[in-house]
């Protein structure tokens, strides 16, 4: 899987930061994770959101609480770095990036699809927390019925392509819609369109949202 | 004097190289800490927060020959590590990362280029201490506290912009070379 060069729909800062400081559900990680896979303007965006969180980490006027270690936690540390099991990450050889890879075990051929209508098909991911995460299948020319869906939703094409009211939208772009958004998706006559998409489910997760929706820092 | 970010890089080095236990130990007594202190002010108590940074000091041990001084600082390096851990032990999550594209470079660094990055931390490390307080607490939550904290939404002026051009640049050298 190597980078996309044509990437027009990116992440926002308030995701990338989001995900950088840890504080997403799983389904919305998997989706950064993979387009950061495919596009090295997000990905450079994400490595400066953690230097921020190692400048945090680094600041005395922030840390003013340092936390003494235990007794003998040098010692307990040294014996653990032996015991530790180094898990390499395994090459991948898949049609979709390797975070992705990893939750449909290989390829897209590999995913237990479930039809939804139109000859539109789904698989949806396991992951924890609030958030779902799910595979779509749209044949050349089909458009996804009008859906609606609470709070937010994130649709990353992973190989053809669709159109909607906001634009098109190939491989390796982002469609970021919430329950304002009125679209539908129609896949390009040219080929198939697989998507990884997520929604959030929760009330929870909704009540997150200001907060990422308000970004601080911008670069 | 505190120690400079090139002795961490060093010691990352002595013990990627030498397997330098002192080299270890200094990083522990610098780091080992405010990673704990990181960890508790999340909510996690204070027996699994030793545990949890236990883990992340001794990962940085075991993959030392991953960390890359022209992509991150060896403080960001150690904020990823935990972020990570904290995730998967306290949160019992999966944590996707991306792709890997050669962070672990098979040669030895550009010194310029981890010069040029160390640069922009100092830079960026000064930023933040020039804060007012209460954007300064604002960010600290955002990255360090639990879900439920107010809204934030001031600008802050941070100098991210010129990390994030560094980064860019060093990830097209990266494909260049592979290219």
């Amino acid at each position: 899987m190597t980078k996309m060069t044509n990437i027009n729909h990116h992440l926002t800062d308030e995701l990338i930061m989001g995900y950088s400081a840890g504080k997403l559900p799983e389904a919305i990680d998997l989706l950064i994770a993979t387009h950061i896979s495919m596009c090295d303007d997000c990905r450079a965006a994400m490595e400066s959101y953690d230097a921020l969180g190692g400048a945090l980490l680094e600041d005395d006027t922030l840390i003013t609480d340092i936390a003494d270690m235990d007794d003998g936690s040098l010692a307990a540390t040294l014996a653990l770095i032996g015991e530790q099991k180094v898990t390499a990450a395994k090459p991948v050889i898949s049609d979709v990036p390797a975070p992705l890879a990893g939750y449909i075990g290989g390829s897209l051929s590999d995913v237990r699809w479930r039809p939804v209508g139109m000859g539109v098909r789904q698989a949806i991911l396991q992951t924890e927390g609030e958030a779902v995460a799910r595979l779509l299948h749209i044949p050349a020319g089909v458009a996804i019925p009008h859906h609606s869906h609470g709070g937010l939703e994130l649709t990353l094409v992973l190989k053809g392509a669709f159109t909607d009211e906001d634009g098109h939208f190939g491989p390796g772009d982002v469609e970021i819609a919430d329950e304002n958004t009125d679209h539908t998706p129609v896949a390009d006559l040219s080929e198939d369109c697989y998507c990884l998409a997520v929604t959030d489910a929760s009330l929870k997760f909704k009540s997150l949202l200001p907060k990422l929706i308000q970004p601080f820092v911008r670069i | 004097m505190e120690p400079d970010q090139q002795h961490w890089i060093d010691c990352i080095r002595r013990i990627r190289d030498d397997k330098d236990q002192s080299a270890f130990i200094d990083l522990f007594r610098h780091f080992a800490p405010r990673v704990k202190a990181f960890l508790m002010r999340g909510g996690t108590d204070a027996a699994l927060a030793e545990e949890t940074t236990q883990e992340v000091m001794a990962t940085l041990w075991n993959k030392a020959h991953l960390f890359d001084p022209t992509r991150a600082s060896v403080a960001t390096w150690i904020f990823t590590i935990a972020r990570n851990r904290k995730i998967d032990a306290i949160r019992k999550q999966r944590r996707p990362e991306p792709e890997d594209i050669g962070w672990g470079p098979e040669a030895e660094p550009d010194q310029e280029d981890v010069l040029s990055l160390q640069q922009d931390t100092a830079r960026l490390n000064e930023a933040i201490k020039s804060l007012p307080d209460k954007q300064r607490v604002l960010i600290e939550h955002a990255y360090f506290g639990d879900l439920s904290h107010s809204e934030i939404a001031e600008k802050t002026g941070l100098p991210l912009g010129t990390i994030k051009s560094r980064i860019r640049l060093a990830l097209e050298r990266l494909r260049h070379s592979m290219a």
